[in-house]
């Protein structure tokens, strides 16, 4: 038995896959060095390339032709338009005529200038157009030594591909029904070998950097497209944790692609709108790939920490704008700073307090310093220009408070307006019900307040006095105490009477069993952490409304929490 | 001559899919059309030139169109800022 050994490259392309290695190498292109004596002979040269590039083209549209997605398609008809590129063609005939180079010379000194210009691109996208151009490169090469790549030989099932890295024509030419696998030393998640192992399902791993020194041909070979770990000669004991991952993909892949496409809707067609709670842009990408339809608590918190100082409006505003880009026009509720004296900044004068969930934190810290405020204020609204944004206050407890903060707000779009700096004029600007005296005048704040978003986190320890960090009293802290379902109620039946939306971004919005009760309540809106989405679509589309109501119903009438429970259990359970 | 200020909204940038299509797009005019950031300036006639200028989203770019037909192709642009782009 041969020693396993470990690999570790960026996983780009999701899934396990067990197969044998088959390295592709290429042969480098080698100057010939030939200076041309006369015009003759860069007139033949000139005709010798235009002719290699008419046939690269018909190629390259050949292949096109017979591709087999959209995404391969895509990438060659950018080949096409680049074999076409008239910068291209003036850099080469410089070269030709000014130079005296011949056709090959110049077409290598070229494709490497502009592979080195790509590849040093601060943009892991463009930097990966560089193999576009080597490939294409490499392509009016072979056609002007008229020598045609031969085809590679079909590989046997459960091959697993290593590679420095795949052109584009490599990727969509390879025989790939018996492929299970990529490994390329180079490259990243948007280079050809990705996409296109991603568009068909095989795991992948990039920039596995010394993979082709230590992997010979017909290596067994293990390889983990979302750790990006790569493990030649798996003993017994990584075949069995190969098995469990597989296992586990598989069902969460089969149930993300059944769920995800799905629209969000009880069983009896009524809609529902399914959001995620993030702190970070890069969190998009995972939203958007569990199907969430917008973010429903966007933390800014994370903006603040590890900072000297409180940051400057352009920082912050290019922060939000990233978020507003990353969205695609999608939905997100941005949440004014929410700190308190449980995590506090150390440019912010936060006093130490006996009592930090009842002291000075979120909205009474914006409103105590507005001069900080207004700057986060502005910064919101200018990237709102470039997005659909909502803005939330937390830790409201009385109409003065959210008063205030809409005074501070509505200055702040004046202000813009003078100035002429572009926003989004109809923001719409709402409260976070976290503190039981807000639920208790949701019917007030209602008429005030564009939505709600109820942070059931909050509310239930305010509701019950209960800390949930605190293991002598955390038995006490229940959502499904009838006191705190009676604070969500009244909010939801006051919002509804305004006609304003709310949603719920706690934990409870992702309690597999409070998900019947809430839609019984009238609750239209679920945010939760990304991953959850999948697992709560799955409980509304099997839901329906008259279950539902009839669920709200005897819930309510119950008189403690594990009445309550046991109601919800027993129902989830007849799914 | 018509100059005109564009947004990239798309997150990525502008990248090769929609660069073709602004290629594409160019070549049904006559006029000069060209494109310009931070005073560096290519015409539209070139992928690889608009992909080597590595637009990102939130850039902001200026577009001159001249020549014959320099309306009409303005407008076409200003549709594919504006509406196409997020579709690319």
């Amino acid at each position: 038995m041969k020693k396993v050994i470990q690999f570790k490259g960026t996983g780009v392309s999701p899934g396990i896959s067990f197969g044998q290695a088959r390295l592709i190498r290429k042969n480098k292109n080698i100057a010939t060095g030939v200076l041309l004596r006369n015009e003759e002979e860069t007139d033949a040269e000139i005709e010798r390339y235009v002719a290699a590039v008419t046939r690269s083209i018909e190629e390259v549209r050949a292949i096109i032709s017979q591709a087999e997605s959209m995404e391969a398609a895509g990438i060659l008809e950018a080949q096409v338009e680049l074999l076409n590129d008239p910068q291209i063609e003036r850099d080469v005939f410089e070269k030709i005529r000014a130079e005296k180079k011949n056709a090959n010379d110049a077409v290598i000194e070229v494709t490497e200038t502009l592979v080195d210009l790509f590849r040093n691109m601060n943009d892991e996208y463009l930097s990966a157009r560089a193999a576009d151009v080597q490939d294409i490169g490499n392509r009016i090469l072979n056609n002007l030594n008229d020598f045609y790549q031969a085809a590679l030989e079909p590989f046997p099932a459960n091959t697993i591909l290593i590679a420095d890295d795949l052109t584009p024509s490599d990727t969509v030419t390879l025989d790939i029904k018996n492929i299970s696998g990529f490994v390329t030393q180079t490259g990243g998640k948007t280079s050809h070998a990705a996409i296109i192992a991603r568009s068909r399902g095989i795991p992948a791993v990039a920039g596995c950097i010394d993979a082709m020194q230590e992997i010979g041909d017909d290596d067994p070979l293990l390889i983990d497209g979302e750790t990006g770990e790569v493990w030649l000669h798996p003993d017994d004991e990584l075949m069995n944790l190969f098995t469990t991952r597989q296992g586990a993909f598989q069902k969460k892949y089969d149930l993300l692609s059944a769920l995800r496409d799905l629209p969000a809707q009880t069983h009896d067609a009524i809609p529902v709108h399914l959001y995620g709670n993030l702190g970070s842009a890069e969190e998009f990408n995972s939203l958007f790939e569990y199907g969430g339809e917008g973010v429903g608590l966007f933390r800014t918190e994370f903006l603040f920490f590890d900072k000297k100082t409180y940051p400057a409006e352009e920082g912050q505003f290019l922060f939000y704008r990233e978020i507003a880009l990353k969205s695609r026009q999608h939905p997100v509720t941005l949440r004014t700073l929410d700190i308190g004296g449980d995590k506090p900044l150390s440019y912010l004068s936060m006093p130490v307090e006996q009592n930090p969930f009842l002291g000075y934190r979120g909205i009474r810290v914006s409103l105590d310093q507005p001069e900080l405020f207004l700057v986060q204020l502005r910064a919101m609204l200018r990237a709102s220009a470039f997005g659909k944004f909502r803005i939330m206050f937390p830790m409201i407890s009385s109409l003065e408070e959210f008063r205030e903060a809409k005074k501070l707000f509505a200055q702040e779009k004046e202000e813009l307006r003078k100035r002429q700096i572009a926003f989004d004029e109809n923001i719409p600007v709402g409260a976070m019900i976290e503190v039981p005296a807000a639920a208790m005048i949701a019917d007030l704040l209602a008429k005030e307040a564009d939505f709600f978003s109820i942070g059931t986190n909050d509310l239930c320890q305010y509701a019950l006095a209960a800390d949930r960090m605190n293991s002598k009293v955390n038995s006490l802290y229940n959502p499904f105490h009838p006191g705190v379902l009676r604070l969500i109620d009244r909010t939801l039946a006051a919002a509804k009477q305004q006609n304003i939306p709310v949603s719920i971004c706690g934990e409870l919005a992702s309690e597999p069993i409070a998900i019947p009760l809430l839609l019984g309540m009238g609750l239209r809106e679920f945010s939760m952490n990304p991953a959850a989405l999948p697992g709560i679509k799955n409980i509304i589309v099997h839901t329906s409304m008259s279950d539902a109501r009839s669920i709200y119903t005897r819930a309510m009438q119950c008189g403690s929490a594990a009445e309550v429970i046991s109601i919800l259990n027993q129902t989830h359970h007849d799914h | 001559m018509i100059t005109k200020t564009y947004t990239i909204l798309s997150p990525e940038g502008i990248h090769a899919r929609p660069a073709t299509a602004l290629v594409k797009l160019a070549r049904q005019y006559e006029s000069d059309i060209s494109m310009r950031k931070n005073g560096k300036q290519v015409k539209l006639d070139s992928l690889l030139n608009i992909l080597a200028l590595g637009l990102k989203g939130g850039d902001k770019i200026d577009i001159v169109a001249e020549g014959s037909d320099e309306t009409q192709a303005a407008g076409a642009i200003d549709q594919f800022f504006n509406e196409q782009l997020k579709h690319l």
